[in-house]
């Protein structure tokens, strides 16, 4: 009572708090239910979990953020320590920030204490014995003996918990009694045993009203069936299965008709077959996707060639994780831009779309069937792991504002009037070719698709000028694709002498960065959202004499293609990286422009 | 004036087509090859059926066999794919839209090689489709190389020795629980144009294994995928005819010779015992000929296994009869207020 932590400051609604645990010990429920009870008080939280590629065993952290900024990106230091695993405690207890809270398993082996640090015990084993929950279920309950604890000292309101644990449940009374049950029991143990000594404390706030908390994967998949989804095909993977699981979860109560499915979703034999079943579903006519990782899209790489060069729309949702090869499936990274950009043999030029949040994970769910039927392509979403398997917080997103964009599709009463069909021919000098669907019944409407060499009438062709014809119509398409893409963000006067790109999931950190930052010099930021880049990109970097560009992966992607597409100001391009396998921090973010402005 | 008009006036079917309506592009394939026979009898199948070309999709994989295609139902939608991944494409066209029927050609390379995963993934699935493997055991394109049909211990020009056990597809069919199982032999028209229409009629994935033999790098007469082979060694199992659901079925035959198999849409097979009784809907059975066809080596051609009682995909997915190409707007993308429900489980 004496030493200095009781007398600081008291911390409200500011913490980042580090949960660690085993896999497939059961505590994702426990985790979700703090981290959902936060939210429910109206205090700013993300979430992000740190798990192995293992299904039981092997460590497992899950960091709850409590922002009264509002801020959701990962924060460097830890507040708030819960030990649940054995293996960890030492370095997890060696990584807490001085002044911080150590809520420990007692029957963990306790490493050697440090000054500044408050311990708490937990007698998980005791509680659940007097819990004394039916055997399966011991371990889940054994780990709400932490949220009851926890709960109690930072003062989260135990009704928010119980809100919390009904959505989990769905709404089921029994599970959430049960668990519920040990909740109460560990904070009333905790209110008679335990003496508050840290600063942090939470606090009802207002922040939150009306917000939603979701994943980006189930965001991206709910913002394709509001697309119209009605085909996808997957192959199961880290970190991208939760995207198909969404898609599988959600379609069956929004698209029926007459008690049949006006969809189908196919699990795959492999990622070959995945994307050569949503081309086979693109040319047939319907809105086709699949879902994926970087494993995945190496695999894919000879069908995005044939979609790009028979020009079939469907789009491919890539969840980003570490590579080279089977990297790291667990861990996020930015690491697919440059392979995807190109993938396939020959010139294949992809089209890109990254998504910066949750909520345009949902945005990009739809626009990205517009834009495919619209260019006739195959559309790629770049999400990555970070986004894609975490919590944030968002505005309910937004209903699609605009109808549909089908593209350029013939229906046999337009043939019959139009009198002539080419399949390949440029008429609106926009490089995008009219299609038809098989099933058209006029006998002008069959082409033969190919990923062989073609003349307009999608006749195999080897003459050189043939060949040379339909490479410029897809030079021009590509332009006319620079248009359609979504247009970068600004953010800043304008007026600056630096600017900075960036991308996709680093958003967040990157926010708080630039609020961080003195405000001499001052910095330009642009958030680029699609690939290839439109005119104010170019415009971008014309008009600062240094831009940085910053990524999650090593070699400086972007930063390459942007070299590639700006030419002329290549020279102002700086790459500024980091790729590890964790998500950027404000903290390194503004301390690597410090050091690049100060250099 | 009138009369030569009227002369030159093709003979039309049921949906007043020509034969000509159903030809393709001239065939760059070399003069005598297998592949051409088997287009035309596809061509004679679907104007003897009267089918509609606009109901019909043709697709295919990569070499000789898959760019057969261009060379027959000029009016059909097709798609001429990638090396072994005929399947895949299929499968995502036929469940976008289940009122096209759709004809496979594939190759022995392209489905017993770099296709075999997805070969046995679509019979898994039950995509109801004809898959015509045009078997001549040997990469044509590329000059020569052996292919995963090849016979043992053959000896080939270019390709020397091959060392190896050929793939039997049908047996790889049959394991695969492909309920519409054929062999035939490019060199016996007749049947092949009948096993054609049967399988057309099939809901569920038809495989025709048709050794069509090629004339430039495998016809030598030791060669079990050349003319002279099949020819001297052809054992049918049976005197296939189609039957068509709107004729009578014409019993011409004496009582206990034939065997009548129905299919989904009402049409039907008669089989014509010749030598020795063949039940194809005997599984056990089945695996017993293709074990004794390669013993003896044989080649044993008619309707080798059948079972018309498996789902196809898309009853299995529970799908729409209308293709998902046909959905409207509003069909497509679910209401507003939806929207908002959902989101509700998020706050």
């Amino acid at each position: 009572m004496t030493e200095g932590p009781t007398r600081t400051k008291q911390v409200v609604n500011d913490f980042s708090m580090v949960v660690a645990t085993v896999n497939g010990s059961g505590s994702q429920t426990s985790n979700l239910a703090l981290i959902r009870a936060l939210f429910r008080m109206g205090i700013p939280v993300s979430g992000k979990n740190l798990f192995p590629s293992n299904i039981q065993g092997l460590p497992t952290w899950y960091t709850i953020r409590a922002s009264s900024d509002g801020h959701t990106a990962r924060r460097d230091s830890v507040e708030i320590l819960v030990a649940m695993n054995a293996a960890t405690f030492a370095e997890d207890h060696a990584g807490l920030s001085s002044g911080g809270a150590c809520f420990y398993a007692d029957y963990l082996p306790k490493p050697q204490t440090r000054d500044g640090i408050i311990y708490y015990p937990m007698p998980i084993k005791d509680l659940v014995k007097e819990v004394n929950p039916p055997r399966d279920l011991k371990e889940y309950v054994a780990n709400m003996g932490y949220v009851g604890i926890v709960s109690e000292m930072l003062g989260i309101d135990h009704e928010a918990v119980r809100g919390a644990l009904l959505t989990h449940f769905r709404g089921r009374e029994k599970p959430v009694e049960l668990n519920m049950g040990m909740i109460t029991l560990a904070a009333e143990w905790a209110r008679n045993h335990l003496e508050k000594q840290d600063p942090y404390r939470v606090q009802a706030d207002d922040q939150t009203a009306g917000k939603i908390l979701i994943e980006g994967n189930t965001a991206g998949a709910l913002g394709a069936i509001y697309g119209g989804v009605s085909f996808a095909s997957w192959y199961p993977i880290t970190p991208a299965s939760s995207f198909a699981d969404a898609v599988r979860e959600y379609l069956p109560q929004l698209r029926k008709d007459n008690g049949k499915n006006t969809y189908a979703v196919i699990q795959a034999e492999d990622e070959l077959s995945a994307i050569g079943m949503a081309i086979g579903a693109g040319w047939a006519g319907a809105r086709a996707m699949t879902s994926t990782s970087g494993p995945g899209i190496s695999l894919m790489a000879e069908f995005a060639g044939l979609a790009f060069f028979a020009e079939i729309p469907i789009v491919v949702w890539d969840v980003q994780r570490m590579g080279p090869s089977t990297g790291l499936p667990t861990r996020t990274s930015q690491g697919d831009v440059m392979f995807v950009r190109y993938l396939g043999h020959g010139d294949t030029k992809n089209v890109i779309l990254i998504p910066g949040s949750v909520a345009e994970c949902f945005e990009f769910g739809w626009r990205a069937f517009d834009l495919a039927e619209r260019l006739q392509t195959p559309v790629f979403v770049l999400s990555d792991l970070d986004l894609g398997m975490n919590l944030w917080m968002s505005d309910p997103f937004d209903y699609p504002e605009e109808p549909m964009d089908r593209g350029k599709v013939l229906t046999a009463e337009q043939l019959e009037e139009i009198g002539e069909f080419a399949r390949y021919r440029d008429v609106d000098g926009d490089g995008i070719g009219y299609r038809t669907l098989p099933g058209n019944e006029h006998p002008l409407a069959p082409w033969f698709a190919r990923g062989t060499g073609h003349n307009e009438q999608a006749v195999y062709s080897e003459r050189p000028d043939d060949w040379e014809r339909n490479m410029e119509r897809l030079m021009r398409k590509a332009e006319t694709a620079r248009e359609l893409v979504p247009a970068p963000i600004h953010h800043g006067s304008g007026k600056a002498r630096v600017g900075l790109i960036y991308y996709g999931s680093t958003e967040s950190a990157v926010q708080e960065a630039l609020e961080r930052l003195p405000d001499r010099p001052e910095i330009d930021a642009l958030r680029l959202r699609a690939v290839p880049f439109g005119a104010e990109v170019k415009q971008f970097i014309d008009d600062h004499e240094v831009v940085y560009v910053l990524e999650m992966n090593t070699d400086g992607q972007m930063h390459k293609l942007l070299q590639l597409e700006v030419p002329q100001q290549a020279m102002r391009l700086r790459s500024l990286t980091h790729n590890n396998g964790l998500s950027l921090t404000a903290r390194w973010i503004a301390e690597s422009m410090a050091d690049q402005a100060g250099g | 004036m009138a009369t030569s008009v009227k002369s030159r006036k093709a003979k039309v079917n049921v949906v007043g087509l020509a034969k000509a309506d159903y030809k393709g592009r001239p065939s760059t394939m070399c003069a005598g090859c297998g592949h051409n026979s088997i287009s035309s009898q596809i061509i004679n199948a679907a104007y003897d059926l009267s089918l509609s070309p606009h109901e019909i999709v043709k697709l295919s994989g990569i070499g000789c066999s898959s760019k057969t295609p261009a060379y027959f139902l000029g009016r059909s939608h097709g798609f001429n794919s990638l090396h072994g991944r005929l399947p895949s494409l299929a499968t995502g066209a036929l469940v976008a839209n289940r009122s096209l029927k759709a004809i496979g050609v594939s190759g022995d390379g392209d489905t017993a090689s770099i296709g075999m995963g997805q070969f046995v993934h679509l019979l898994r699935r039950n995509v109801p489709m004809v898959y015509i493997i045009e078997n001549n055991g040997v990469y044509g394109l590329t000059k020569g190389q052996f292919s995963a049909t090849a016979d043992f211990k053959q000896t080939l020009k270019y390709a020397g020795l091959n060392p190896f056990m050929p793939v039997d597809l049908c047996m790889e069919a049959l394991t695969a629980n492909c309920g519409f199982i054929a062999r035939s032999f490019a060199g016996d028209p007749k049947q092949v144009t009948e096993l054609i229409k049967a399988a057309l009629s099939f809901d569920g994935t038809a495989v025709l294994d048709i050794i069509s033999p090629c004339v430039t790098f495998n016809n030598r007469d030791e060669s079990t995928k050349s003319y002279g082979w099949g020819r001297e060694h052809e054992d049918p199992l049976h005197d296939v005819t189609y039957v068509p659901k709107y004729e009578e079925i014409q019993v011409d035959y004496e009582a206990g010779e034939t065997t009548e198999v129905r299919l989904h849409d009402g049409s039907a097979i008669v089989l014509k015992k010749l030598d020795e009784e063949y039940d194809p809907t005997d599984r056990s059975a089945a695996i017993q000929l293709l074990e004794q066809a390669r013993e003896n080596q044989v080649l044993a051609t008619g309707l080798i296994y059948f079972n018309p009682d498996q789902p196809s995909l898309q009853d299995s997915e529970q799908m729409i009869e209308r293709p998902l190409s046909g959905l409207a707007a509003d069909e497509l993308r679910p209401s507003q207020e939806s929207l908002l429900e959902v989101l509700e489980g998020f706050k």
